[in-house]
């Protein structure tokens, strides 16, 4: 009897251990685990947000010429949908019957608690015809927001687009982006996302389970409102720009202009270019095919930023410049060109035969020989032993003229361009290299590769006679103009101002006087410096390149203009940069150089395709990469265009894929 | 007329009768809290589930003080007749129940519904200590534990052809009264390791819980080599629990309905389903658990404002009690149920009567087995199984039951120095 009385306690013990399992969840669930509170959030919770407008964009002048217009999106709440009128809903939006089922069908499975876009950016006219009918329509509603529009129809690259958010977006903004809001995807539109996108606000409204609101939660406490987007001001002339878009029309290439006192950019062409406005609303997707994917001469490459050019005689100044610093040359040495410049049992051509030449006039006249014995003489500064650190020496002063590393200008996917150290030609070569050996790079060509950006941007630093400050966009962000520090700090390149004299003076004469290679490309009343080049192109017709700034004294603008396959650098570059710098200084181009411009925009500059239905392909061979070092012969475009003859032969093996011949002469003009 | 009115309510155990108050009032309170709605709050209504569940306080509150008045010894004369009573009542509601929810469960009484399988759990409570007090089994025998067995099993299968398979599973309760009669502890650790088996069988592939089996049987044998009787019951037993996965399975799929299959593997975590079966226990979860360490306060519960937990008032009326008073009230009401269950036990002990302390285990378990499903299922350690939370969740028939069944032993109780 009395073990029987014992069970009365196993049994008052499984009444205790049951409790306790009880109340070890309870504790677990409610106070451990914040997990059930923020469900419980999420029940009645509904946020609705709202849009701000982004920032508009100004250009230099205040001009707006990036703006907003404002678009109607038909929102669903699929929960709420009672059986409607579906033609009604149809006709109102011009849309199919099958399009309504088939978006509801979306949006449901998008959520069907939740505001989900339905129709987006509906007409005005079809917002107008919807006002009127929208109380037949339970659970939909119509949300207005903002999108983008250029005033000016350019410079398509440059301010990028925005598009609707994609997953990674999300996943990456740690909360900020929701499923349908936009975000800028590309150019400026990218790189001041954070500035001109503003700050959602939010609505927040509690919601009882059968999903009917049940008022503002916590009485608007954490109800925000839209904050628009800051303002920005570029740099930019617009007007400019477009001249530089109009003259670059059916041409492939990049124009660079930059004020050198500040290293704001005037304009930046990319061409071919497009309207920005084709990248906005609805047509987004097929203009994207259309226009951008399906353009053989690929305008999704931003050539100014991303596109890969030898340098060329562009290069010559900067030479002349580290050599007068170093003291191996001063502006009166000479040196005598017979027509080339042997190095070691390798031939330089010179177009010319000049004799005994000077600074002043080698630069003008762009002579290879002149500047090869220049480079030599750096090279070789400390004897034939110590190339290597002499070259490793002088690739250090030429990369702080920027080349071979990025710029950081306010643009995103810029490229940096290549420029080797001592140590790519060590394992190469192994110790048996020498000047001879990468004699090319003296007159820009071979191994180096630079953007149209860099190379202005080297411009503006002979015209600032020393100093660059990082090219950008934007001078102001938001009403205090605020500007990143980077962007107002003088980069000094190492060379003393009264060496640039006699480099300017070449440039100078290279436009302003009878034996220049840009004479025809003066402009009256302004001295403008400058230099053409010639880059040779393995693949088709050379390239066209010109570069310089002006006026010469207190120069206003800086400026890179390069015509792919379009022969010499005085025939194409040198007038297009003239008719800008013109626009740029003095609002208009006049006279009979207004003619010439109109002559200029209808040249057809665009290489041949081999097959018009398929776009050239970048191959290894090409500028974006290099497989092997040849430093003579090999030259760089940024778009490779197989053959410049139409070819109709079976034959699939390309010229250009052949090793490049020896007598393909290293440029220059 | 002093002296008579003393005679009445002399010995009762009033600290039971405070709690059994206290437990009404949080009750009514959370119910009241449940169809709260703050744009429909125009004053007191009686036509409201607060309004009735205040009726069916006071009238259990009478009705439970006048058991008080009753002599205790009719319960054991007319036990037989009530537990008939209650099985009649089982069969006719099968004939004229009204069916809410799948379960032919209510007899409409004018407007109100009377639900026998809440009333069967005090005849049955009645009968088995008249049983076990009468003839004073040992439960050694296969004939006392078949009577046994006979008497709960009979209500029992008439609840599960209504069916209504969670008040029918109340009835094991009485297991634990005839163990501390004398049932052998085995009978219970059989019972869980069949509730372990049947868990196990869906979380672990048969065959290898075969091999378990297999293994401990052998070690056991291992042990006890010298007992050759000990190695026969071994083997048996063995042969027994395999042969009882396999009947599992068959049954599982053979006799339980869809929506029970459904909260089976719902509460194994076999399955998500948040719309659906599940969403009552999650949106349950959810609630209590927001209701974190203090609760959100009275009335200040949203997932009970807003209706996110359906049948708040009833069967998942812990959740209001989570959310709107947190950790801190649930300890309150769970302590308040442990307290009343162990005074329950230990009052039933110091009975002199068999019948009495029969009865008060009866009404112990049985109140425990509600509790434990209940609140177990609103935090989702037991599948759903719908009973209410004694004396809380809102319902007439559900509270008088609850309130005759503690009575009847506050009575006895209050006799327990004479004789019955």
């Amino acid at each position: 009897m009395e073990q029987l009385f014992n069970r009365k306690y196993i049994i008052q013990g499984l009444f205790l251990v049951v409790a306790i399992i009880l109340l070890a969840k309870l504790f677990y669930i409610q106070i451990v685990s914040d997990a059930a509170f923020v469900a419980a959030e999420s029940n009645v919770l509904k946020k609705k947000f709202k849009y701000p407008a982004r920032g508009a964009i100004l250009d230099r002048n205040m001009k707006v010429i990036v703006q907003n217009e404002p678009v109607y999106d038909l929102m669903v709440i699929p929960n709420e949908v009672k059986s409607f009128d579906t033609l009604a809903l149809a006709n109102a939006l011009e849309i199919s019957f099958d399009e309504v089922r088939k978006n509801l069908k979306k949006a449901k499975a998008k959520s069907n608690y939740q505001s989900t876009p339905f129709s987006k950016q509906i007409s005005v006219q079809s917002y107008a015809r919807l006002q009127e009918i929208m109380y037949r329509f339970p659970g939909f509603s119509t949300q207005d927001r903002t999108i983008r529009h250029y005033p000016d129809s350019v410079a398509g690259q440059l301010f990028g687009y925005v598009k609707e958010v994609s997953q990674a977006d999300i996943d990456k903004s740690e909360g900020y982006y929701r499923s349908g809001d936009y975000i800028g995807k590309s150019g400026l539109e990218r790189s001041y996302e954070d500035v001109l996108r503003g700050e959602k606000g939010v609505v927040n409204t509690v919601y009882d389970a059968r999903n009917t609101p049940q008022g503002s939660y916590a009485n608007g406490k954490y109800d925000v409102n839209a904050v628009s987007g800051e303002r920005l001001i570029s740099g930019i002339d617009i007007d400019v720009q477009k001249l530089g878009e109009e003259l670059m029309l059916n041409k492939v290439g990049a124009v660079v202009a930059i004020e050198p006192a500040t290293g704001e950019i005037i304009a930046l062409v990319s061409s071919p270019g497009y309207d920005p406005n084709i990248l906005v609303g609805k047509g987004f997707g097929n203009n994207y095919m259309d226009f951008i994917v399906g353009n053989p001469y690929r305008p999704s490459l931003v050539r100014p930023i991303q596109g890969y050019y030898p340098p060329g005689s562009s290069f010559k100044p900067i030479d002349a410049l580290i050599a007068l610093q170093e003291g191996v040359v001063d502006p009166n040495t000479t040196f005598n060109c017979p027509g080339y410049y042997m190095a070691g049992n390798h031939k330089v051509k010179c177009e010319h035969v000049d004799g005994n030449i000077s600074m002043r006039r080698g630069i003008a006249r762009s002579c290879n020989t002149y500047f090869c014995h220049v480079f030599q003489n750096l090279i070789t500064k400390n004897g034939m032993k110590n190339q290597r650190q002499t070259y490793q020496d002088w690739r250090d002063k030429v990369a702080k003229f920027g080349f071979g590393t990025k710029l950081d200008i306010d643009m995103p996917f810029e490229r940096k361009g290549y420029f080797y150290n001592a140590d790519h030609y060590d394992k190469i070569y192994g110790n048996r290299w020498g000047y001879t050996t990468v004699i090319s790079q003296a007159i820009g060509q071979g191994e180096i590769t630079a953007t149209p950006l860099q190379i202005a941007n080297a411009m503006a630093i002979i015209a600032n006679r020393g100093y660059y400050i990082k090219p950008h966009l934007i001078k102001g962000m938001g009403d205090k103009k605020l500007v990143k520090k980077e962007y107002v700090t003088k980069n000094y390149v190492g060379v003393d101002a009264k060496y640039f004299e006699p480099v300017i003076d070449g440039m100078q004469d290279a436009v302003n006087s009878a034996w220049g290679t840009a004479t025809l490309s003066r402009i009256p009343d302004i001295i403008m410096c400058g230099k053409t080049g010639t880059v040779q192109n393995p693949h088709g017709k050379n390239h066209s390149v010109f570069i310089g700034f002006a006026p010469r004294d207190n120069p206003k603008i800086a400026i890179a203009v390069i015509v792919e396959n379009a022969g010499y650098g005085s025939t194409y570059a040198a007038p297009i940069a003239s008719y800008m710098v013109e626009k740029y200084l003095k609002r208009a181009v006049t006279g009979a150089r207004a003619n010439q411009v109109e002559w200029m925009k209808g040249q057809n500059l665009l290489p041949p395709l081999i097959d018009p239905n398929k776009k050239p392909k970048l191959t290894k061979a090409d500028s974006l990469s290099i497989k092997k070092t040849d430093s003579v012969k090999r030259v760089k475009d940024s778009l490779k265009i197989k053959s410049a003859v139409i070819k109709q032969s079976v034959s699939t093996k390309p010229v250009a894929n052949k090793p490049a011949i020896l007598n393909t002469k290293p440029e220059t003009k | 007329m002093q002296q008579q009115g003393n005679r009445f309510f002399f010995n009762v155990d009033w600290i039971t009768v405070l709690i059994y108050i206290a437990l009404c009032a949080i009750g009514f309170t959370n119910i009241y809290a449940s169809i709260y709605n703050p744009d429909k709050s125009v004053g007191f209504d009686f036509a409201s589930s607060y309004g009735k569940q205040l009726i069916y306080v006071i009238t259990g509150l009478i009705l439970g003080l006048s058991i008080l008045l009753f002599d205790g010894r009719l319960f054991n004369v007319f036990a037989p007749f009530i537990y008939g009573v209650t099985l009649v009542l089982l069969v006719i509601v099968l004939f004229v129940g009204r069916n809410v929810g799948g379960n032919q469960a209510w007899i409409p009484i004018g407007s109100f519904r009377l639900q026998p399988s809440e009333f069967a759990k005090f005849g049955t409570a009645l009968l088995l200590a008249r049983y076990v007090s009468t003839f004073n089994p040992k439960f050694q025998d296969i004939k006392s534990i078949f009577i046994a067995a006979a008497i709960v099993l009979a209500p029992l299968l008439l609840i599960m052809l209504q069916p209504d398979t969670g008040s029918a599973l109340v009835f094991l309760a009485f297991m634990f009264p005839l163990y501390r009669e004398g049932l052998s502890g085995y009978f219970l650790l059989i019972f869980l390791g069949m509730i372990v088996l049947f868990v196990a069988d869906f979380l672990v592939p048969t065959y290898i819980l075969i091999l378990i089996l297999t293994t401990i049987g052998a070690l056991f044998i291992y042990a006890n080599k010298r007992k050759q009787k000990l190695i026969i019951t071994t083997v048996f037993v063995t042969l027994i629990a395999i042969g009882y996965l396999f009947l599992v399975k068959v049954a599982y799929t053979k006799v339980l309905e869809p929506h029970q299959r459904s909260r089976i593997e719902l509460m194994l975590g076999l399955k998500t389903d948040n719309k659906g079966a599940g969403y009552n226990v999650i949106q349950s979860q959810i609630a209590i658990g927001s209701g974190q360490a203090t609760g959100r306060g009275f009335l200040q519960g949203t997932q009970t404002k807003y209706g996110y937990v359906p049948e708040q008032s009833t069967d998942f009326i812990f959740s209001t009690i989570g959310e709107e008073w947190g950790f801190m009230g649930c300890s309150v009401v769970i302590g308040l149920y442990i307290f009343l269950l162990l005074r329950l036990i230990n009052l039933a002990e110091r009975q002199r009567s068999t019948f009495s302390r029969v009865y008060g285990y009866s009404v112990a378990c049985i109140l425990f087995f509600h509790v434990f499903i209940n609140i177990g299922m609103t935090i989702g350690i037991i599948p759903v199984i719908g009973i209410p939370l004694p004396l809380i969740s809102y319902g007439g028939s559900s509270l008088w039951s609850f309130t005759i069944l503690l009575f009847i032993f506050l009575k006895l109780d209050s006799n327990r120095m004479g004789f019955i």
